[in-house]
């Protein structure tokens, strides 16, 4: 955005005051986050700076949140559900979702969009509201207090993700490509695994991204149709900070900050591919 | 191309062309919707059904008809002008009894207490001593407890015999049903939620203006920088987007609470005084503060995506025009943007009315929304037909907001990250 050389002293100093505020409102974003990262070294059992802290007194910090964290078998169990619960309704919500996308995308596919509308609510409707419904009906057919349970929840609060990330991927697709394959003799099979699959993968990936994060990081439906036995960690992370609140919490929040740093990576990565997978390449 | 009008197109081999192409056009329309069936499928068993089993619950009336189905047998034609006869009174002991030896009273007891309070240990305690009731019932019934003795408590049981109920629904707004079958409002201390409902609507408002304040500004920066540049500071905007809702809750408590980092900064700064910290979480700030952070992303997105389409030259247009700065803004750019805001504030909105988790954990008292009185009448009151009428009244607010946004933007418009 730079100055235009007709600007008047006064819109030079708006630019600069408009900078400015922007500046302030990345920090409101990002600063939160960042500012947990050196809490969750602190030394003192406190969510704030300790004195030792700021003077950089190497007596101000230390890693025992972390040992903490990766020594308690309660934390350590709600990884691993966690992760059981994360990559199993991932998994389910990839193939409905992707093999849905493929439907969708296609001209002929009858009452779009309300099909559309219909499965893009899970995303919309309020959380609590799924979880209670769940809950009801989930007691009734035992699945309340299971793992299925719990993943088939997931997998729903899911799809969505995977529909609209795959369905763009798909949109943008051209078909001319296939065709093109074809006249240079590839027969189908060779097709789809040498020009179709490269240019759909990175919308599948992501969208599969989005679906595990969105498992790994859900409280309320947890909360209704999961037993003790299914206790994730942001279930940990909430009755945490409810009851017991320690700064155990902040090194685990640390660590989810680096995994979303990593996620988001990942993601910026298979945008790139994918972009330049089509001859797309930012100016 | 045909020679004789009369003879249709046909194929290779021979059928009509017409035939053959709507032939063709089934052909893919039933592929497609093979394709979607199964997600269509599951989504209806793990979705839909539980949400129409919810709708359901919020109207259902069995308590009466299936722990005291002779007792309602024998008030069919009863006109409540006075006591029903003998007959009754001894289908109630029956009744009751039955109940008391399955230990399935729990329900109806807390069902009809609902509706007039004392009902609960009128029933618990008829029930203990049922066994030792002596006909005639009608003496020994009121004996036992004075409640069946009065003429309200068997109307109220013809009452709800019924199916069906709207009580829960009246409930929820503050509203009861009265024994003349009048709606009347509750006692004042106990009114909590139209209250909360509008609390939540208007904090819900505000939270929408914030995110639109200060995303407004982000959007057009990101959207006038060259793609290199607004690539990485839109990194700063899809990181809290991708970090855990409760780390960001989380980093807002050590921030905002009295002992917390901007209280300690305030106080070493000399803004305040030690004594006078900035009482910030736990109540309305709190809710407000961290739900604006969290829920920012939600409309910086929509409205770089509208922003992005705008042509620069549109501005340059308007100055070389002769328009001032903040006019051509306010004439040209900003008329422009108004689909983002709709979507960005729609989205926003519709998100905020249906937190818990954030409301819950830095809201207190003051900042709670509706959703946490769903989750209290689900865990602590255990009063389910209540959450189920509170939760289809905000689904239905939801979903009204959802058919503006489809209608407005599509929702296959939407775009993440």
């Amino acid at each position: 955005m730079a100055i235009p050389s007709y600007a008047t002293r006064g819109e030079r100093i708006w630019h600069y005051v408009f900078l400015g505020l922007c500046a302030l409102i990345f920090l409101f974003l990002v600063g939160p986050l960042l500012i947990i990262i050196p809490l969750s070294f602190n030394a003192q059992p406190y969510f704030t700076f300790s004195e030792a802290m700021l003077t950089l007194d190497p007596a101000g910090y230390s890693l025992r949140w972390y040992e903490d964290f990766f020594t308690s078998r309660a934390w350590l169990g709600a990884i691993k559900n966690s992760f059981i619960i994360g990559i199993a309704s991932t998994i389910l919500a990839t193939i409905l979702g992707t093999v849905a996308a493929l439907g969708l995308s296609s001209r002929y596919m009858p009452a779009r969009g309300a099909i559309m509308a219909l499965l893009i609510s899970p995303m919309i409707v309020p959380l609590i509201i799924s979880a209670a419904a769940m809950f009801f009906f989930f007691s009734k057919i035992n699945l309340a207090q299971t793992y299925l349970g719990v993943i088939l929840a997931h997998t729903a609060l899911g799809i969505p993700f995977v529909v609209i990330t795959v369905t763009a991927t798909l949109s943008s697709f051209d078909t001319t490509l296939i065709r093109a394959a074809h006249s240079l003799g590839a027969n189908p099979t060779r097709t789809f695994f040498k020009v179709v699959l490269p240019l759909v993968t990175p919308g599948v990936v992501s969208g599969a991204l989005f679906a595990f994060i969105t498992s790994f990081d859900e409280v309320v439906v947890v909360l209704f149709v999961a037993g003790p036995e299914q206790r994730t960690m942001p279930i940990q992370m909430w009755s945490g900070i409810r009851e017991q609140i320690s700064p155990t919490i902040l090194a685990v929040a640390t660590l989810l900050v680096l995994l979303s740093m990593l996620l988001l990576t990942t993601l910026e990565l298979l945008r790139r591919r994918s972009e330049r997978l089509r001859g797309i390449t930012p100016e | 191309m045909s020679e004789s009008p009369a003879s249709p197109l046909t194929t290779a081999d021979g059928v009509p062309l017409k035939v053959s192409l709507r032939r063709a056009v089934r052909r893919s329309k039933v592929k497609a919707f093979l394709l979607v069936s199964p997600l269509l499928l599951f989504l209806g068993v793990a979705f839909v059904m539980p949400i129409v089993e919810m709708l359901w619950r919020s109207v259902e009336n069995a308590e009466v008809s299936t722990y005291l189905p002779r007792t309602v047998e024998a008030l069919e034609g009863w006109d409540g002008g006075s006591l029903p006869e003998e007959p009754a009174f001894a289908a109630l002991a029956e009744d009751l009894r039955t109940g008391q030896e399955a230990r399935n009273l729990g329900l109806l007891s807390s069902r009809l207490n609902y509706e007039k309070s004392g009902m609960r240990s009128a029933i618990s305690r008829t029930a203990r001593g049922v066994r030792n009731l002596e006909p005639p019932f009608r003496e020994s019934l009121v004996e036992a407890h004075r409640a069946w003795g009065e003429l309200d408590t068997w109307r109220l049981i013809q009452r709800e015999a019924r199916p069906y109920t709207i009580s829960y629904y009246l409930a929820a707004v503050d509203r009861r049903l009265s024994l003349d079958g009048e709606i009347v409002k509750v006692p004042d201390h106990l009114e909590v939620h139209v209250g909360l409902f509008w609390r939540t609507f208007w904090m819900s408002a505000v939270i929408t203006g914030l995110t639109l304040v200060l995303g407004y500004p982000i959007a057009f920066l990101l959207a006038s920088l060259p793609l290199r540049h607004s690539n990485l500071l839109m990194i700063l905007v899809l990181l809290p987007f991708w970090t855990s809702l409760l780390v960001r809750t989380t980093t807002w408590i050590a921030i905002l609470q009295s002992q917390g980092v901007l209280n300690d900064l305030m106080v070493t700064l000399g803004v305040i005084a030690d004594e006078a910290r900035w009482q910030m979480i736990h109540n309305k700030t709190g809710t407000i503060v961290a739900m604006t952070h969290i829920l920012l992303p939600f409309m910086i997105l929509p409205l770089y995506s509208v922003m992005k389409t705008i042509p620069p030259s549109y501005m340059r247009a308007a100055r070389s025009l002769g328009g001032k700065p903040f006019l051509s803004f306010r004439r040209v750019y900003f008329p422009l943007t108004v689909p983002g805001i709709a979507a960005g504030g729609i989205l926003v909105f519709i998100l905020s009315i249906g937190y818990y988790i954030t409301p819950a954990l830095v809201g207190g008292q003051s900042g709670r929304f509706i959703t946490n009185y769903i989750a209290y009448h689900m865990q602590t009151s255990l009063n389910w037909g209540l959450a189920a009428a509170i939760a289809s009244i905000l689904l239905f607010v939801v979903i009204v907001f959802y058919m503006v946004f489809n209608r407005l933007i599509g929702v296959d418009k939407v775009k993440l990250g």
